[in-house]
Parts: C-alpha cells; sequence; structure tokens
C-alpha cells in the first residue's frame, strides 16, 4: 500500500515539475507578454497543484494535507489576480501605443 | 542512506543556486535586474535556513523580504541615473567582501567537530518562561535589550524616511496600476481575513513554535497595504495623534515593563518571577501593532498624503 501510495508522489511530483519545466520554457521563449503570462499561469496552477495533490498523501495528517491543499488554492488566487492585473496592464498600455 | 543523499543533493543545488543568483546580482548592470536578483536570493535563502532547522529566521526572511522588495523596486527606479563607482573603489569593496567571506569561511571550516556549544546551559533556564519555542525565550529574556533596539530602529528608519526623503523621490499610496481594478478589489475583500488569521496563529503560536511579532506584523501590513492599493482602505493621515500613539506604544510598552525591571527583580529588562510569560505576551502584541503600523508607514512613504498644515 505505501508503495502504492510512493508511487502516486512520485508520478503526481513527478507531472507538476514538467508543467513548472513547460512553463519556464514559455516564459522564456514566448514572444509577447500575454503568452508568457500564460505559460507562467500554467506552472502555477496545473505545476504546483499536481505537486501538492502528490504530497498530500505524504503529509501524515489530515490537517496537514488540508492545509497543502489552502496553500495552493491561496497561491491560486493570487496568481490569477496579478496576471489579471498585469494582462490589463499590457492592454492599457496597447491602447495606449494605438491612440 | 538514500534520503540522506536526496539532502545532501538537494542541499548542492540549494548552495550552487544562491551563489549564482548572488553573483547575477551583484553582476547586473541595470539596478532593476539587480534588485530582481536579490529578491530570488531572499527566497532561496529562507528556504536556506529551513534546511538549517532555522525556522523562525526562514519565516522572518521571507517576510521581511516580501516587504523590503517593493522599497528597493521602487528605490531601484532613481539609481539608474548615478554614475557607478570607480574602479579602484568597487576593486577595493570586492577584495573587503572577500576578505568578510573567506574569514568567515576559515572560522566556520576551522571549528571542532562537534562544535563547542553553550546551548544547553543557555537552556536549561528558560524552563521558568514557560515558553516552548527556545528561539522567542532567547529573543525577550537573554537578549530582551536588542530586540527592545532592534524595534527602535525600525521606528528610527520610519522618522528618517518621514524627515528626509524629497516628497517628489516617493509616490503616493501605492496605488493600483490600472485602477479600478475588479479583481485586486476582490482579492482585497477576501484575502484579509485570511492572513489576519495566520498573523494572529504566527504572533500565538511564537511562544512554542516558529512564528512571532516580526512575522506576524508583516502580514498584517501587507494586508493592510492590499486594502489602500485596492483603494477600500484610504491611506492614514501621517499627523494623526492616534496612529503616531500607536506606533510608539509598542517600544514604549516595552521600555516600560524594561524600566519596571528596575523596580521590582532589580535590573533594567528583568521580569519578576512567575510574571514572565505575561509580560512577554503584552509586549509582543504591543510591539505587533506597532510595528504592524512601521513597517506599513515605511512602504506609504512620506508622499501618502501630506499633513493638514
Amino acid at each position: 500500500m505505501s508503495v502504492l501510495i510512493d508511487l502516486f508522489t512520485l508520478m503526481a511530483v513527478g507531472s507538476g515539475l514538467l508543467f513548472f519545466l513547460a512553463g519556464t520554457i514559455g516564459l522564456l521563449r514566448f514572444p509577447d507578454a500575454l503568452s508568457r503570462l500564460h505559460a507562467l499561469t500554467k506552472a502555477d496552477n496545473l505545476g504546483l497543484g499536481l505537486i501538492v495533490l502528490g504530497l498530500m498523501p505524504q503529509a501524515g495528517s489530515a490537517l496537514g494535507a488540508l492545509k497543502l491543499l489552502v496553500i495552493w488554492l491561496l497561491a491560486l488566487f493570487a496568481g490569477a489576480v496579478a496576471s489579471q492585473m498585469i494582462a490589463r496592464l499590457v492592454q492599457g498600455g496597447r491602447g495606449c501605443g494605438r491612440g | 542512506m538514500r534520503a540522506g543523499m536526496m539532502n545532501a543533493s538537494l542541499d548542492a543545488v540549494l548552495v550552487v543556486t544562491l551563489l549564482a543568483v548572488a553573483l547575477f546580482s551583484v553582476l547586473a548592470r541595470q539596478a532593476r535586474a539587480a534588485v530582481i536578483g536579490f529578491i530570488a536570493f531572499g527566497l532561496l535563502l529562507a528556504l536556506a535556513w529551513v534546511r538549517l532547522g532555522a525556522v523562525d529566521v526562514a519565516l522572518t526572511e521571507a517576510a521581511i523580504g516580501a516587504l523590503t522588495a517593493p522599497l528597493l523596486l521602487g528605490a531601484s527606479a532613481f539609481a539608474g541615473t548615478e554614475k557607478p563607482a570607480s574602479p579602484p573603489l568597487r576593486l577595493a569593496l570586492a577584495a573587503l567582501c572577500a576578505l568578510i567571506a573567506g574569514t568567515l569561511a576559515v572560522i566556520v571550516l576551522a571549528a571542532p567537530e562537534p562544535a563547542p556549544s553553550l546551548a544547553m546551559q543557555a537552556v536549561a533556564p528558560l524552563g521558568a518562561l514557560d515558553l516552548g519555542n527556545a528561539v522567542t525565550a532567547v529573543l525577550l529574556a537573554y537578549r530582551a535589550l536588542d530586540t527592545l533596539l532592534e524595534t527602535v530602529v525600525v521606528l528610527l528608519a520610519l522618522i528618517g524616511i518621514w524627515s528626509l526623503a524629497h516628497d517628489e523621490n516617493w509616490r503616493d499610496a501605492p496605488a493600483s496600476p490600472a485602477a479600478p481594478s475588479p479583481p485586486l478589489d476582490l482579492l482585497a475583500r477576501v484575502l484579509p481575513p485570511v492572513g489576519l488569521v495566520v498573523a494572529m496563529h504566527l504572533l500565538w503560536v511564537g511562544a512554542d513554535a516558529p512564528g512571532g511579532k516580526f512575522q506576524a506584523a508583516t502580514l498584517i501590513a501587507a494586508m493592510g497595504l492590499l486594502l489602500m492599493m485596492a483603494g477600500l482602505t484610504p491611506p492614514p493621515a501621517l499627523g494623526d495623534a492616534r496612529l503616531r500613539a500607536l506606533v510608539v506604544a509598542g517600544p514604549a510598552v516595552f521600555l516600560a515593563i524594561g524600566l519596571a525591571g528596575f523596580l521590582f527583580p532589580g535590573s533594567f529588562l528583568a521580569y519578576p518571577d512567575g510574571w514572565a510569560k505575561p509580560l512577554i505576551i503584552v509586549i509582543e502584541m504591543a510591539l505587533t501593532v506597532s510595528i504592524a503600523l512601521m513597517l506599513l508607514l515605511m512602504l506609504l512613504g512620506p508622499g501618502a498624503r501630506k499633513p493638514s498644515a
């Protein structure tokens, strides 16, 4: 049973890291701010989510697992707001450029 | 054994990344890039403190770093116009820094194994304080004078900012860059209750586990700044007497309890028998409020709102 749980953790954390890798490559390689933002939020949302999911069975207690989940939800919330604000700034800048 | 190897490789990666980010920050040509590197360095340093088992220091590093980052970023906007230091001066600075780092490395590497430690003798009498967290106990018992001076230093920094900064060098209160911003508005409505609960938890748990007033105060200050950035709360008037009273209340309470120590146990900053724990809680609470306000006001700067003449 514990081997299965460890395997699950390895798989989930591994795929979470893949998302972080892809997000970082996207951040460095994508041409414009909105695409880079898209890459970054993928890493934050899915990457961190998968890592948290993988670590939850290892937390040792239900409370510890719940704390991990709350950390992910808070990061999701803050990330969503921050990317909205950056996107609005980018769009605002474009508007000024055209006008 | 495998876990040991994993930990060692994790530490190695951490150390190499720390050095790389530090080099990036030192060698960066633009002040802004150097500051961004320094912020990343602070985060990695917090991780290093966790690996060393100093969770209290890690929390402080992360919390203070989060609040100094916008100050440094703001300052970097003005730093680009200055001429860089002359090459001999930079060489002298580099030599001095290398000398300090080298001396520290020699001292650490030459320490006998196991390192001589007075920790056991130091921790033994702390049981009388009824504090489970040795760091808090040391900070408020042996090092009470340091802790007092630290908070006074923060107060002096705030007074310095208010007195010395040119108004034009400070922006107004950190306004939302794309105001009005509905997402920021939502964040500022939902997050502060969560942040305040976590801050209270950090303050209370500081007696028995990593946490304490500085960490709690930075969280409270951040929540206040969030409210102001979203435009939900106007920045405070700096001339407000109540605000200034709250700012000095923490150090004043600490100092008063310290002076009272002359009367009862007989020396400065000594706590009477059996009263140590309640007095420490009073000091921590009062300092939390004051430090939170000081940090908030430091970030707002003197340009937030001119005092009404």
